[in-house]
């Protein structure tokens, strides 16, 4: 009852400094959303449309067909196949890039917070120094590494560049998660028998889901996005989607096809945002609650 | 028969010496319970019979094998944590069967001693729960059928009930007493709690700074301590001490109370008979002070604590503060001042210098 009135008389009051925080904050998401509104206006219009320069106007004759163009007929470069072959190529590098990238951060962060092995902080130190340098520094040095191993331009080179450039922010993620377990959980499981692999894919990792899905998000996004190392390490078969977007928008033969650009854009941009939105009921918080004193 | 045995134990941590020179025999079917502060070493003791804590020098034996630098695995051992350490995606039921589906036990086996060990702790009805849905006193039973299951020769337990309310803790603490005759395993158990190691234990180590101060059964341990860690260490309220000085073996004199201790059996006899005065404290009991209307000493009161059953009651004499346990009605004013008795038969007379009961 006395809740209920606090909330209504609370409901009520509109004051100024109130309407100042919503004028605030719907400007400042105007201004963010602003871009991707015209983009996907512009997407939906024809050329002749698009010409007549009203670029705030919702489309007058609504057609689907810069995004056909844009997903199969846009020429990048040469070939004139659209952003879909580049769409696969990411799928490609991306799935097996998180995958393992994950597996072994998270083994890694067990291995250093649990079995400590000797030299583990000195080990995680060199790991974690690796993410203070920048890519294009080391990206000499690994074109060399991969031509020599026969890498070089193929997709599990690209992968194995994703793994290792992914490395550090993984260990450190999962290392800080495994700290917050209790070190009884895992003498309780060194008495019952476990081994290294045992108590990992049994019992670690079930309990590390919330990690395992915020890792997700970040190497998928990392990964997806990524332009450089694509470029210079994946070779022309399997240029991700980052790449021939550029390709796509960059190559003008006659009118530059602002509908088409627009659509191949929100292409990419689409899988790491549905990302953002499909995991965010998977954040599964207190797991581990039920483990240790309630 | 012995069954858990270790002999000149030393065991570092970080390269600080935590024991050091450690021997210790635990008989089979025994309830022995490793008594000590916080930082006395303990903790590290069990750890170390379990194998969880890699030894520096030593040798420890479970069940006639010498396990000194086996796995925790192998050393037929089953153990209960603090903090239950219960695997939280499992059910109750894979709880405690893990370790026997990694050791391959066959199917039936597992089901009948899960059964056998479900129907002792009233598990049955909660299997098929996740641990987060159990109150802590089901945890904590879970967290021991997970050790019973194993059929090991030697349990460990690590302060299994410290997180747990006083209520449950002292249900608990029945249970496992109980379990522990009707089983009889051989038990090891840490606690700083003096009141489960007087009432759990079939013998008591105390312990401090990583060393043994004296091995016991409760009442020995509690009516004759070696020393003065020990003597303070158990009973609530704390053993009286006073400072003083010995005469002729029999004469104890100090600023507050003059008394005479013939009869005091020394451990060493020739004492009694020794003529030099020496530096001594008495020790006393507080149910060894006893108010009567003709008591030979005298105090003035200076708290009461009424604790339903009895009162302590806190008495200064001459500057120093004595507590003392008042069974009856009788009610007491702050200042007032009262006689009382003193059970000299089982007062303690400790050296000063080295803390040792005389």
């Amino acid at each position: 009852m006395k809740a209920a009135a606090i909330d209504k008389s609370r409901r009520r009051s509109w004051r100024p400094a109130r309407w100042g925080i919503y004028l605030f904050l719907i400007t400042s998401a105007m201004f963010f959303l602003l871009p991707l509104y015209i983009m996907l206006v512009t997407s939906f219009k024809s050329m002749e449309e698009i010409r007549m320069g009203n670029i705030f106007a919702l489309p007058f004759h609504f057609t689907l067909e810069p995004w056909r163009q844009a997903w199969s007929t846009a020429c990048t470069g040469v070939a004139c196949e659209g952003v879909s072959g580049g769409f696969w190529n990411s799928v490609a590098i991306t799935l097996p890039s998180t995958v393992i990238a994950i597996l072994l951060g998270a083994i890694n962060g067990y291995a250093l917070s649990f079995w400590r092995p000797r030299g583990a902080q000195l080990l995680f130190a060199i790991l974690l120094a690796g993410a203070f340098i920048p890519v294009q520094v080391m990206m000499f040095p690994l074109v060399r590494l991969l031509a020599s191993l026969q890498l070089f331009s193929t997709l599990p080179g690209i992968v194995l560049v994703h793994v290792i450039f992914g490395m550090p922010i993984m260990t450190l993620l999962f290392r800080n998660y495994y700290l917050g377990i209790p070190q009884e959980l895992f003498h309780a499981a060194r008495i019952d028998g476990g081994g290294f692999f045992r108590i990992f894919f049994q019992l670690m990792l079930p309990m590390s889901l919330p990690m395992v899905v915020v890792a997700t998000i970040m190497q998928v996004t990392g990964v997806w996005n990524d332009y450089i190392l694509g470029l210079v390490f994946a070779g022309r078969e399997h240029l991700p989607m980052t790449v021939q977007l550029n390709n796509v928008i960059n190559t003008t033969t006659g009118t530059r096809m602002y509908n088409v650009n627009m659509a191949a854009t929100i292409l990419t941009a689409l899988l790491p945002l549905c990302i953002y939105f499909i995991s965010g009921r998977w954040f599964v918080r207190g797991i581990a609650a039920g483990a240790v004193k309630g | 028969m012995t069954n858990v045995s270790i002999k000149h134990l030393a065991v570092q941590l970080g390269g600080q010496q935590i024991i050091s020179q450690l021997d210790l025999d635990v008989a089979a079917g025994e309830f022995l319970v490793l008594l000590g502060p916080s930082g006395c070493g303990k903790s590290t003791l069990l750890h170390s019979i379990a194998g969880l804590i890699d030894i520096h020098a030593g040798k420890i034996e479970i069940a006639g094998h010498d396990v000194s630098h086996a796995e925790p695995s192998e050393r037929q051992i089953g153990m209960v944590f603090q903090s239950y350490a219960l695997y939280p995606n499992m059910t109750v039921e894979k709880n405690m069967s893990f370790g026997l589906r990694i050791s391959g036990l066959p199917k039936a086996e597992i089901s009948r001693r899960i059964e056998k060990v479900a129907g002792m702790l009233q598990l049955d009805a909660l299997l098929d729960r996740k641990p987060a849905q159990l109150s802590g006193g089901q945890r904590q039973r879970v967290a021991i059928g997970r050790a019973l299951v194993r059929e090991a020769s030697v349990f460990l337990f690590d302060e299994p009930l410290s997180n747990l309310d006083a209520k449950l803790r002292t249900e608990l603490r029945r249970e496992l007493k109980l379990l522990h005759q009707n089983l009889a395993a051989t038990m090891i158990y840490v606690t700083h709690d003096q009141v489960e190691a007087m009432t759990l234990a079939t013998r008591i180590v105390v312990m401090r700074a990583g060393k043994i101060q004296q091995i016991g059964r409760p009442a020995e341990v509690y009516a004759r301590p070696a020393n003065l860690f020990v003597a303070g260490f158990l009973g609530a309220p704390a053993m009286n001490f006073i400072e003083g000085q010995l005469h002729a073996g029999s004469q104890f004199t100090s600023a507050a109370l003059n008394v005479t201790c013939t009869g005091y059996q020394f451990d060493d006899a020739s004492m009694s008979q020794s003529p030099v005065a020496r530096r001594v404290v008495l020790g006393m009991r507080p149910e060894h002070l006893s108010i009567v209307e003709n008591g030979a000493y005298e105090g003035v009161v200076n708290l009461v604590e009424p604790m339903g059953n009895h009162q302590v009651l806190w008495l200064k004499i001459a500057g120093q503060l004595l507590s003392c346990i008042a069974h009856g009605e009788r009610q007491f004013r702050i200042d007032e001042t009262v006689r009382f008795d003193i059970a000299m038969q089982q007062s303690l007379l400790f050296d000063a210098d080295s803390g040792n009961r005389l």
